[in-house]
């Protein structure tokens, strides 16, 4: 369980986390969604205290992070940037760790294993690929048999197999009771293993929210329908939770609040003609997108347009 | 192989029953002795600083005795040099790298990012900067009071019969030899202070080496009657009256050397536990 109340952090005048209120349950995938430079990295790191909050506070299962007797106990945390020293051994560096609470050798082989690097594990950590070296993050993250784990972009640079591997593995800690946070800049990614999805933007929190939820939100299911007298079929339409728009002068409407099937239904009970009937979903991630618009950080100047 | 997700991390943790798991002085002191040692900059350069200290003291006695025999005038550097003070030749040298290697084992935590695993297992933070000091500080001493010792029974050997070899029974020999490790030791800890505080190599080890070094040239700028109250509470000079043989006027007795050395290093720890825990990691 983390939970964060009014949490900011500034840097000079840049202010990177914003008045951050939320709360992560056990048992779930939380997903921490927002753009790069939303502030993400700048939370995970005030929740295991490498930050310190310019104002407001966070707190790990009811208390600050550095108030517990075992740390590592209470949180596995995988943060963005490399926190290995190159020059040591897998196995070497997890040790370092271990000692630091009196976990047992046989621990660090178990989860040598579970990450799979039993091969690599005697080799200097500077020579690891991108993907060997998130499994060793992810090692030492679950290292202490973490009541809460935290991941900060985990299947950066993971090939197929590995993001699998950890999609599998986040659903499996949260199955046996875990809190699971884990943050990305990819939706679809996250639509895949997250029950739960905060999403933030320059700092601040813009949804706490489930998935579905979040695509409701974002405009839902609108169906396209044409008809040969469209005032009339709005007529037809109208009614509680129904939103329709249209052009005037053009024979097509949005509808939102009914299905396709509805629509098609109601328009063949007072017999007017329909030329089209389209169900549009909005895909997560534009629900993704529409939400963090006005908060993404770096726009990429618009497409080059092609030389005349 | 298969990596797809063995995921049971909460049924087998073997050893959580019988020692909770639990984060203290003690383990942090066992944490920080294995990172010393699982890496080989620590091997490279503690053989250097032994290195350095046998080396120059033996080929400085050898120097000397081959002056000696020719039956020339002596050269005036050697002029009232006995086997304690040749054997010493390679401090200076021994320091540099007893000091440099203890700026890394802090800096080299910030400049690699391990610094972040480190405090996330150990949040509240100057355990580690206690443990880092005292267990790299209790090895520069051992290093540099045993290669001391061994430099100390080589020159003697070269120097054998001659009229200035002495013998580890004379008065204050041990005890400056001992003060060599400590001296040594000391300006570890200080190298551990000064690369906490500063988090980068080429600045810890440009303070280390400017403390040291260069100061003591420095002062000859100063007015002359400040230069000779000043010089002797300087830290390189302070640190070398801990293993002085005689007591030259202008200089502090070994034990206030010590007592001066100490405080310098508690500043400069002070100043890396205040760095520590006011500033993000």
């Amino acid at each position: 369980m983390i939970e964060a109340r009014q949490l900011t952090k500034r840097y000079g005048d840049k202010t990177a986390v914003d008045g951050v209120d939320f709360t992560v349950r056990p048992g779930a995938v939380t997903g921490f969604l927002g753009p790069n430079g939303a502030g993400k990295s700048t939370t995970m790191r005030m929740i295991i205290g490498l930050d310190s909050p310019t104002s407001g506070t966070v707190t790990v299962n009811g208390r600050r992070y550095a108030q517990h007797s075992a740390p590592l106990h209470e949180v596995g945390a995988l943060l963005e940037a490399r926190s290995i020293h190159p020059g040591r051994s897998a196995f070497d560096h997890l040790m370092v760790l271990a000692y630091t609470h009196g976990i047992s050798r046989a621990r660090v082989t178990e989860v040598i294993e579970m990450t799979g690097l039993q091969s690599v594990a005697r080799k200097r950590a500077g020579a690891f690929s991108l993907g060997m070296g998130q499994r060793l993050g992810i090692a030492a993250a679950l290292l202490g048999d973490p009541r809460t784990v935290m991941l900060d972009e985990p299947v950066n640079g993971l090939d197929p197999e590995g993001v699998l591997w950890i999609r599998n593995l986040l659903t499996g800690l949260a199955a046996e009771g875990r809190t699971v946070f884990v943050s990305s800049h990819l939706m679809s990614e996250m639509a895949l293993v997250a029950d739960h999805l905060i999403v933030v933007g320059r700092g601040r929190v813009l949804a706490d929210t489930t998935v579905p939820d979040l695509v409701r939100q974002a405009g839902g299911d609108t169906v396209v329908v044409a008809a040969a007298d469209p005032a009339e079929l709005r007529r037809v339409l109208a009614g509680p939770g129904v939103e329709i728009t249209g052009q005037p002068g053009s024979e097509q409407l949005s509808v939102t609040g009914l299905s396709a099937r509805a629509i098609g239904l109601k328009a063949a009970e007072h017999g007017l003609a329909l030329f089209e009937l389209t169900a549009k979903s909005v895909s997560l991630e534009e629900a993704f997108m529409d939400l963090t618009k006005e908060s993404v950080e770096y726009h990429a100047a618009s497409t080059p347009a092609r030389a005349a | 192989m298969s990596i797809i997700a063995d995921t049971r991390p909460a049924e087998t943790a073997p050893a959580r029953a019988t020692t909770p798991l639990r984060v203290t002085g003690r383990r942090v002191l066992r944490s920080e002795w294995a990172k010393l040692w699982s890496l080989r900059s620590t091997w490279i350069t503690l053989g250097l600083g032994l290195l350095f200290l046998l080396a120059f003291g033996t080929i400085a006695a050898l120097r000397y005795k081959s002056m000696l025999n020719s039956g020339q005038p002596m050269d005036p550097d050697f002029a009232d040099a006995t086997s304690y003070s040749l054997a010493l030749f390679g401090v200076p040298f021994a320091l540099i790298a007893l000091g440099v290697l203890g700026v890394l084992t802090a800096s080299g935590e910030y400049t690699t990012g391990m610094i972040r695993s480190t405090l996330a297992a150990v949040p509240r933070r100057l355990p580690v900067l206690w443990s880092k000091a005292a267990v790299y500080g209790v090895l520069a001493v051992v290093t540099g009071a045993v290669g001391a010792l061994v430099g100390f029974l080589i020159s003697n050997g070269v120097l054998s019969g001659a009229a200035n070899s002495m013998s580890l029974s004379d008065g204050g020999v041990l005890r400056g030899l001992l003060g060599v490790g400590v001296y040594l030791g000391l300006v570890g800890v200080i190298g551990v202070a000064l690369g906490a505080l500063l988090r980068s190599t080429a600045g810890g080890i440009s303070a280390l080496v400017g403390t040291f070094l260069l100061v003591p040239g420095l002062m000859s700028l100063l007015p002359k009657s400040w230069r000779a109250d000043l010089t002797p509470y300087l830290p390189s000079n302070a640190g070398e009256s801990i293993y002085s043989l005689h007591h030259v006027t202008g200089t502090l007795s070994a034990g206030a050397g010590l007592l001066v050395l100490l405080g310098w290093t508690a500043l400069a720890l002070g100043g890396a536990a205040y760095r520590l825990m006011r500033s993000d990691a």
